[in-house]
């Protein structure tokens, strides 16, 4: 084939493409286009079919290549030198002389957990550490279900709920749930604090948005982070601003294609305790068409007559909650979460959240103790009745009264967040680690004189303040139970005010 | 709780023997495998008189001598032959000539259905590695005919899929509302993402989430249950069926609701309360867990260790505690979904890795050390690498002896997350250290899980102290996370000592040596069928590799029929091709348990095409008299053939019968 042939060639080609072309509906307007634009020009169209062929080719090659564009070129025997030269860091750092005291100073508690405990050391203090509200813990009726559960499942079910890891009791703890909070379906997790961080990565995906409350727990917050949705933040508890973002995110998502939209808060905050305006954020969820995944950890089997939440509580329809995640490990007494919502919801988390699909199901003594608890707080919600006059006697001992602290937490939640008030802070000017310090003393004058409390621990700064910009102030904890009389909550409410009192004025700077 | 006493498989007949002649196919290797195409398995058995003559030729007499399908011990599994006298040390000795009482005989059926007697004391084993050996193990692949096929009932799958997809939309809103915008708010499950969901799994879901009942010992009891709207909802029927269990990660047989480690359990609860309702670093930590770590880093040589209450949120709140940004993680890329989550948290650069590929990891490793961090080029703070000691889909075991290698060589930090080797391998139960005899000091940390070998829940860390000290600190389910409770760290507690043999002498190393012993056999015998099974020899996990995805839903039915039941796994939890279904062995299992299993999946596997293997990966004919192993070895070393001539590898499609007579023998020597 001579050089002068080529272009007659690629002009039979193009008649013969022309005609299979114009077989094809649609095919004259793009041949008039073509005729158009190139006037005929045969050369001209062959040069520009190879260019797409080039481009096609290019298009489907691989497309990893690109990445080692930056690599520098090395012969072997430079890489053995770099490697000889590399020196990683030490795996962990060494530690601080706070984090060392941290772990040394950590209670060891020998025997039971209960109201009164006895530590290793031999001394019997008063527990205010322990989500026991009820007390639960000493109940011998619950004991006795739990070793008849053993004698019939064993302990663990060995193996994930995929895989002959669900057994009846998980089956019947799930519908216990369900009917408690009134929602159409429920899952139980292994682990209260893996289940929402799970559950959000379940719906939501890059491309999805999630408005979030800027005070949301660590759960949360890494469920966020692995979703690689878009998140954005508002002010704690402030519906004013979180209509503007909400606004905002309507306005900015206008053009563009649908996405999931998700508001994520938590009904009573685990890091400051305070309470949600469930029917205000109701209403704008609504309004502005998102959903909300609501985190009870810390108000399922709180608040409310019989314990349903906050739901119950300010008498907002379950429904409206699109997921509610709560513990079965805080007041409930025995260890998993659940997410209750629709049914479709529920059975998309089966096969596609990590947490649940990868992991072995709860063990069955926890399941049925679960079933148990939960009857209880329904049937009989007196048992509730002492930790609430136990958390207005503490109240009294402590808010009104200390100079140094107040209290974060709303009013009928069990967990006491106490902070240093604005004004010391200002007066002393302490930093975040100067603060957990004179805590951690507060803490430990408190154990001298016989209560056990704890500070409010949370991801060290290093690692948890990089991924997120707020942070809340450091707390004292105080877990109300109603396994103490009021005289003997009051004692403690007194031991730890005058311990706040003690340290904070020894500590001038 | 009501309690049954039901005798199991009593309605059950034992399935009929295969009493076709097998199959000796003509030597094909991976060449012909093409030919397989037209050669359907019928035709198999008209053999040319000369492939007759040379089967003949090569089998030793013995073999080739038919046995009586009666005298075999088949799997007439009624719990009487279950002996009351058995070498198991922990049952008493009960007399000859005084028949047990009916509530004896009631108590022995209930503790044998969650740990079966031991039928000889031959039948244990101990799990080490032989040296010399290579690690990894053979990969067999089936003949292209499967392979196209799987990839065509994919696309029939799809297609129809889709079709159901599109006619849905038009004529079936109702249901198919979730999947489209509705009222403003976008679908919560992307059609496409619940596609696969809906219209392929959709047609197995009844070989998933099968409730059960009751322990899951050597037994298992299903709630049986139907569907009269294709999988998508399920009646319970209110009958049981009391099965056979290869799908639980019952390695060590602690799932028993009496026996030491119960009654231990019992105790602790009465005395301790169920739980510590509290994290453990804001006050829910008790002597208990002190004393179960110390227990847990002897055991696994660790200076120190930790116990959390979730496997999973161990491995997923590990990772941001050692390794962050400039950091770089490399992981095996068949890696559990936790460890997934937990580097994706951290915030470190992810590379992966072939599955178990030295060569691989150690290119990948010297152009990241030479390379340092992408653009800027700066070297890594810190390199972590991150395997699974035993990997739960493959049954393959880490190369450790290789990995310990290059990390003298390259510095990297190791992980070994042991959750299914911990207590399953290594003559003592140690995992793969103890398994491959290296020192842990070798391994930067060791992660397990509680969940499988000891019967309780949760996962552990082993590590130096000053990293453990660390950990408590900064591991998210130390912090926030519920602590272990009372009942799960006795159960901890209770079965390590009785492996150490502290407890009842004798009992734990019987335990692991039959689990080594179980698993041997019945892959050496799953092999000899004919099947292609993934794995390492001595591994409890035993996936057989059924390809197409109709298969998948067809075996378990199969073997649910069977009284057996099995855990299937298809794509997204495997490559495309490669559905499986998967058996877990345990110690609580005893050879009878082994054979019935055998004899099912001989019959399933004639019925369903699914002897798939080309016996390069094991399952050869028994060594002629006189022919020592090592003299094999050489010859294969100069690519002869037992007889100086050719080396064929031949398909392996052994008689039930031969299997179950050699078994025993050859699971004691390197497998072939
Ligand atoms: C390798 C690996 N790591 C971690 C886990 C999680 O353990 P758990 O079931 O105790 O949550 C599993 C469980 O399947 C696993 O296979």
């Amino acid at each position: 084939m001579s050089v002068h042939e080529v272009p007659t060639w690629f002009s039979d080609l193009g008649t013969e493409l022309t005609l299979l072309f114009q077989k094809l509906p649609g095919s004259s307007i793009f041949l008039r286009y073509i005729k158009a634009s190139y006037q005929d020009d045969p050369v001209r169209s062959a040069v520009e079919l190879f260019l797409v062929l080039f481009a096609l080719r290019y298009l489907l090659a691989s497309s990893y290549s690109t990445q080692k564009k930056n690599n520098l070129a090395l012969t072997d025997k430079e890489i053995d030198e770099l490697v000889d030269e590399w020196v990683p860091e030490p795996l962990v750092a060494p530690p601080t002389v706070f984090e060392e005291q941290e772990n040394d100073k950590r209670p060891v508690i020998s025997g039971a957990t209960g109201p009164k405990c006895k530590l290793a050391n031999g001394r019997t203090v008063t527990n205010l550490a322990s989500y026991n509200y009820y007390n639960f813990l000493s109940s011998e009726t619950l004991k006795e279900k739990a070793i008849q559960t053993l004698r019939t499942y064993g302990v663990g079910p060995c193996g994930p709920p995929g895989f002959y890891g669900t057994q009846d009791v998980h089956i019947k703890t799930e519908a216990d749930i369900a009917s408690h909070l009134g929602t159409p379906a429920c899952i139980i997790y292994a682990q209260a604090f893996s289940t929402i961080s799970s559950v959000i990565p379940t719906f939501s995906k890059r491309g999805d948005i999630i408005v979030a409350d800027k005070a949301v727990n660590y759960s949360i917050r890494k469920g966020l982070q692995i979703s690689r949705s878009t998140v954005r933040w508002y002010e704690h508890n402030d519906m004013a601003d979180l209509e503007r973002v909400l606004t905002q995110v309507v306005k900015e998502q206008a053009r563009k294609p649908l996405t999931r939209r998700f508001l994520v808060t938590e009904a009573l905050f685990e890091d400051i305790g305070d309470i949600i305006d469930l029917p205000k954020i109701v209403e704008l969820k609504e309004r502005y068409k998102f959903r909300l995944i609501l985190d009870e950890t810390w108000s399922y089997g709180v608040l409310g007559r019989t314990g349903r939440g906050i739901t119950e509580r300010q008498n907002v329809d379950v429904g409206s909650v699109d997921m509610l995640i709560g513990s079965l490990a805080g007041p409930l007494c025995t260890a998993g979460g659940f997410c209750a919502a629709g049914a479709v919801a529920v059975e998309h988390q089966r096969i596609n959240s990590p947490s649940y699909t990868y992991s072995a199901a709860l063990p069955a003594m926890m399941a049925t103790t679960a079933s148990e608890t939960i009857t209880l707080l329904q049937t009989n919600p007196e048992v509730m009745n002492q930790c609430r006059e136990n958390i207005k006697s503490m109240w009294a001992q402590l808010d009104p009264r200390s100079e140094w602290m107040y209290c974060t937490s709303f009013i009928e939640n069990p967990m006491m967040l106490l902070q240093f008030k604005p004004e010391v802070l200002s007066a002393r000017k302490w930093n975040v680690q100067e603060q957990e310090a004179v805590l951690q003393e507060i803490v430990d004058e408190c154990l001298v004189n016989g209560v056990l409390v704890t500070r409010r621990k949370g991801m060290p700064r290093s690692v948890s303040a990089k991924d997120f910009g707020f942070e809340c102030m450091p707390s004292l904890k105080i877990c109300i139970t109603g396994g103490l009389s009021k005289k003997e909550i009051e004692k403690a409410g007194i031991i730890i005010r005058h311990a706040i009192t003690k340290i904070t004025r020894s500590k001038k700077s | 709780m009501p309690r049954r006493f039901s005798i199991p498989f009593t309605s059950s007949t034992p399935p009929a023997l295969n009493d076709k002649p097998s199959a000796n196919r003509p030597a094909s290797s991976r060449g012909n495998r093409v030919l397989s195409y037209f050669v359907t398995p019928k035709k198999q058995e008209t053999q040319s008189a000369a492939a007759a003559l040379q089967a003949a030729s090569e089998k030793p007499q013995s073999f080739s001598s038919s046995i009586s399908p009666a005298a075999l011990p088949l799997p007439t599994i009624s719990l009487s032959t279950a002996r009351a006298d058995s070498a198991n040390m922990d049952e008493p000795p009960t007399t000859l000539f005084q028949p047990p009482s009916p509530a004896e005989i009631r108590r022995l059926q209930k503790q044998h259905a969650q740990f079966g007697p031991l039928v000889s004391p031959s039948h244990r084993h101990v799990s080490r590695h032989m040296g010399g050996e290579s690690i990894d193990p053979v990969e067999d692949t089936p003949p292209y005919f499967w392979v196209v096929t799987t990839y065509i009932s994919y696309l029939i799958l799809l297609a129809v899929g889709h079709i159901c997809d599109a006619l849905a939309r038009r004529f079936d809103k109702k249901n198919f509302s979730q999947l489209m915008v509705h009222n403003g708010y976008a679908p919560l499950t992307d059609s496409s993402e619940a596609f696969y969901t809906r219209r392929l799994k959709m047609r197995l879901n009844d070989c998933f989430n099968r409730p059960t009942t009751g322990v899951p010992g050597r037994f298992i009891t299903l709630l049986d249950r139907t569907s009269d709207d294709g999988n998508y909802t399920f009646q319970y029927t209110g009958t049981k069926t009391e099965t056979l269990n290869v799908s639980s990660y019952n390695y060590l047989g602690f799932a028993q609701s009496e026996g030491p480690c119960a009654d231990h359990v019992e105790e602790v609860v009465r005395k301790n309360g169920i739980t510590v309702a509290s994290s453990r670093s804001m006050g829910g930590q008790t002597e208990l867990h002190i004393e179960v770590e110390d227990q847990v880093a002897k055991f696994v040589g660790k200076q120190s260790a930790t116990v959390f209450s979730m496997g999973f949120a161990t491995n997923s709140g590990v990772f941001p505690a050692l390794v962050g940004k400039g950091c770089l993680l490399i992981s095996d890329e068949l890696n559990h979904a936790s460890i997934r989550m937990g580097s994706r948290w951290s915030g470190a650069t992810i590379k992966m890795f072939k599955h178990n590929d030295m060569k691989d990891l150690e290119k990948l490793l010297r152009e990241n050390i030479s390379q340092g961090q992408p653009r800027t080029h700066r070297p890594w703070k810190k390199i972590l690498v991150v395997v699974e000691g035993l990997f739960s889909m493959e049954g393959t075991m880490c190369n450790l002896p290789g990995l310990v290698d290059l990390k003298n060589r390259y510095k990297f930090n190791l992980f070994v997350d042991e959750a299914h080797s911990i207590g399953a391998i290594g003559p003592r139960g140690r995992g793969v250290c103890d398994y491959f005899g290296i020192d842990p000091a070798e391994v930067d940390i060791l992660m397990g899980t509680l969940t499988k070998s000891f019967g309780a829940n949760g996962g552990y860390i082993a590590a130096d102290k000053n990293i453990i000290d660390a950990l408590r600190l900064t591991h998210a389910s130390f912090i926030y996370g519920e602590s272990p409770s009372p009942l799960l760290l006795s159960q901890i507690h209770a079965s390590l000592r009785l492996i150490n043999g502290e407890l009842m002498p004798g009992q734990g190393e019987e335990r692991l040596q039959r689990l080594a012993f179980n698993s041997r056999y019945l892959r050496l015998g799953l092999k000899r069928l004919g099947y292609i099974v993934y794995g390492h020899d001595d591994s409890p996990i035993i996936p057989i590799m059924l390809y197409n995805p109709a298969k998948m839903p067809a075996f378990s039915r199969e073997m649910l029929k069977r009284k057996i039941s099995v855990v299937v796994v298809g794509y997204p939890a495997t490559p495309l091709i490669s559905s499986r279904a998967r058996l877990c062995i345990s110690a609580a299992h005893n050879k009878d348990d082994l054979d019935r299993i055998l004899a099912a999946c001989d019959e399933v596997g004639n019925a369903m095409q699914i002897k798939f293997s080309s016996g390069i990966a094991g399952g050869a004919p028994p060594l002629p008299a006189g022919v020592t192993p090592e003299m094999e070895r050489k010859w294969k070393e100069k690519g002869q053939g037992w007889f100086g001539d050719k080396l064929d590898v031949q398909p392996p499609r052994w008689k039930l019968e031969d299997v179950i007579k050699h078994g025993v023998q050859d699971t004691k020597i390197t497998l072939r």
